[in-house]
């Protein structure tokens, strides 16, 4: 009987707040998106369709979905912000945003999130805007499909693509993201998926974490950026299976880790970068069969690096595989391929019977002058890195790979 | 001028060296092709050998051709020939030499692996062109060695010695010079150290066509930069054009004053 009457009482709720659709376009009697979302209640569905908006931030304190038909385009009129959210469970899909000028007392977004639960923003296009998506505060959000376009110059007058401060359990995937400052930026957020996207040549970085813990990082893709990923002061971050690629310049990492402990480094590529993986003061660190494949430096530890562990990863063809600028405490190689290795196998467990080490005498000088770079792959240098081999003198004892793998580690 | 030339490199082709060194950059490119089957690698692999090679052979080679066809020269000279004539021609045909021997030894076998349809044809041309310079330049200063001392084992010594300078001392010294004046800016000079040293300039040419993640860093960066434009590529091609004609100007100087 009970349940009955549940039900019943659902239905008339369900009939009570039946969901209508309010059509805008500029033909239509509603003509502008300020006029849909007055008449709108919370449940309605705005549909704006084909053609240009000229919109002043336009505040949504209701809960509405907010859909592009046949992409129109929403221009800030006055350089400000397009949407500002403030209501919980709204959705932004389908509209292209253009128009947010670059301010340098307001951080201007396209879309901005204001304190709000369950919001979706997908399948938009943000062209041109000083900051794409900005979330403040935001939880249990997602961010998927979204273009995100910019034409940063300088790094001082230019804005992130997707930007998240103080936020929980986001999920941003299927991105796009190019011509930022970072591509995503993530600050005190905690508990976020970021999956599948594609950050590339942006200023800075491709991504930004900072102060962020337990965040997860999977399949994406990072090319041409200032630096490809930089995790700084975070803890128990993942960073799995994705690709770092061309980030290359005079200070260009792959992945740039800075005061972060506990994170897991797994299944990366990390292919022609001028620094593969940059590591300073990081802790308690897994790194665990990535490859490393044509980088000027393939790891480059400077000082107070703890207890990581490198084992079954691939270096493949980089210019110098390692570089440790201090002593390094409690930390392991093992079973990782190195294509330099010249070493023997004779009791054919697959592992080299002579420990490779993979700090040189040239990367030591290299890092004492830099200009020094000139001189690679010289004959002087092979020299020198020969006599340093048979009796090192320079170049840390105990850094090295007691069982290097014969074959590429699959 | 030009029948010297042609008996100069008659006499060089029908000399057994010439035979073993085309046949000794066969052996080794076929070899590389075959062990790594791709033609990255045996570039690479090819460019490191060539870079030190190279000027050694072309050292090696002017040098001893000049005092084994001392003889000859001096019978030329009876002649009324003109002496400048006569020092080009013998120096031509044997540069002509050793460059034919390169471009049969390295460039007809990656030429039949197909290299001029990959994507590496620019390195190979410009490995072809940076051997050939280099070949050209140190059997030119081998020539001049020659003629200097008439004792051979003087000369030779002095040849390897030369060569021994630019291809290994010359990097320590820079090297040396880098260290001590580290606290200084250094771009320029480091630019200047390898432009004017053809071993260098030629490697750091190939090296930043090979892989650009060998060039890295700041200096790395400034290098490309001011190596892969318009007024780098001048520089280029004036300290290549000023390595031949200055050892040429010396050349003809020395012959027409040679006494022997």
């Amino acid at each position: 009987m009970k349940a009955t009457i549940g039900l019943l009482i659902l239905f008339f709720l369900k009939l009570s707040t039946h969901a209508r659709t309010i059509v805008t376009c500029p033909e239509c009697p509603i003509k502008s998106v300020h006029e849909a979302y007055d008449l709108a209640q919370n449940c309605d569905s705005i549909i704006i369709k084909k053609g240009q908006y000229q919109i002043d931030n336009l505040i949504v304190k209701k809960q509405i979905a907010i859909l592009g038909y046949e992409n129109p385009r929403l221009i800030s009129k006055s350089g400000g912000e397009i949407l500002t959210i403030a209501s919980n469970n709204v959705s932004v899909s389908g509209i292209i945003f253009k128009g947010v000028k670059t301010n340098f007392l307001k951080e201007n977004a396209a879309i901005h999130i204001l304190k709000v639960k369950d919001f979706e923003i997908s399948n938009n296009v943000f062209e041109e805007c000083f900051f794409g998506i900005y979330v403040e505060k935001g939880k249990r959000g997602s961010i998927h499909g979204n273009n995100i376009y910019g034409n940063a110059k300088v790094e001082a007058d230019s804005g992130n693509g997707i930007h998240a401060w103080y936020c929980d359990s986001l999920e941003i995937y299927n991105n796009n993201i190019r011509g930022h400052r970072d591509g995503i930026y993530f600050e005190f957020v905690n508990n976020s998926k970021i999956y599948n996207n594609r950050s590339f040549e942006n200023l800075r970085y491709g991504l930004h974490f900072m102060f962020s813990n337990d965040d997860q990082y999977t399949r994406n893709t990072f090319e041409n950026n200032g630096v490809g990923v930089a995790v700084m002061f975070s803890r128990r971050i993942k960073m799995l299976e994705n690709i770092f690629i061309r980030n290359w310049g005079h200070a260009a990492y792959g992945l740039l880790l800075k005061e972060i402990y506990d994170a897991e480094i797994i299944k990366n590529t990390f292919k022609e970068n001028t620094v593969g993986v940059f590591v300073e003061g990081s802790n308690r660190i897994n790194y665990q069969r990535n490859d490393f494949i044509r980088n000027g430096y393939a790891i480059k530890f400077s000082g107070g690096c703890e207890s990581n562990r490198i084992s079954y990863n691939n270096f493949l063809h980089n210019s110098l595989d390692m570089l440790v600028s201090s002593k390094l405490l409690d930390n392991s190689l093992s079973q990782n391929y190195w294509s330099e290795y010249a070493g023997y196998d004779l009791d054919k467990n697959g592992n080299g019977d002579i420990p490779y080490y993979p700090v040189k005498l040239y990367s030591y000088i290299l890092n004492q002058v830099p200009e020094s770079v000139v001189l690679m792959r010289s004959l002087f240098v092979e020299i020198v890195n020969f006599s340093e081999k048979i009796s090192p003198q320079f170049t840390p004892k105990d850094v090295f790979d007691a069982s290097p793998k014969m074959t590429i580690n699959q | 001028m030009k029948y010297i030339l042609k008996y100069s490199f008659y006499e060089m082709v029908r000399s057994k060296w010439a035979y073993i060194y085309t046949g000794f950059y066969l052996c080794v490119t076929f070899a590389l092709y075959l062990l790594s089957n791709d033609l990255d690698k045996t570039l690479i692999s090819l460019s490191n050998i060539t870079l030190a090679l190279t000027p050694l052979i072309g050292i090696l080679f002017g040098t001893s051709y000049y005092y084994s066809s001392k003889e000859f020269l001096q019978l030329l000279l009876s002649q009324p020939i003109s002496r400048w004539h006569l020092f080009l021609g013998m120096y031509g045909g044997m540069a002509i030499t050793l460059c034919v021997s390169i471009l049969i030894g390295i460039g007809l076998p990656l030429i039949s692996f197909g290299i001029l349809s990959s994507a590496s044809v620019n390195l190979f041309l410009l490995l072809m062109t940076m051997a050939c310079t280099l070949s050209v330049i140190f059997s030119l200063i081998a020539f001049l060695i020659a003629m200097q001392f008439d004792d051979k084992v003087k000369g030779l010594s002095i040849s390897i010695f030369i060569w021994l300078f630019f291809a290994i001392l010359y990097d320590g010294f820079t090297l040396l010079l880098l260290f001590l004046f580290k606290d200084y800016p250094l771009d320029k000079f480091t630019i200047g150290a390898v432009i004017t040293n053809p071993i260098d300039l030629a490697r750091i040419l190939i090296t930043m066509n090979l892989d650009v993640s060998a060039m890295m860093g700041y200096t790395g960066a400034v290098m490309s930069k001011f190596l892969g434009k318009g007024i780098g590529m001048v520089v280029i091609t004036i300290s290549l054009i000023l390595w031949t004609l200055i050892p040429l100007g010396l050349l003809k100087q020395m012959g027409i004053k040679k006494d022997f």
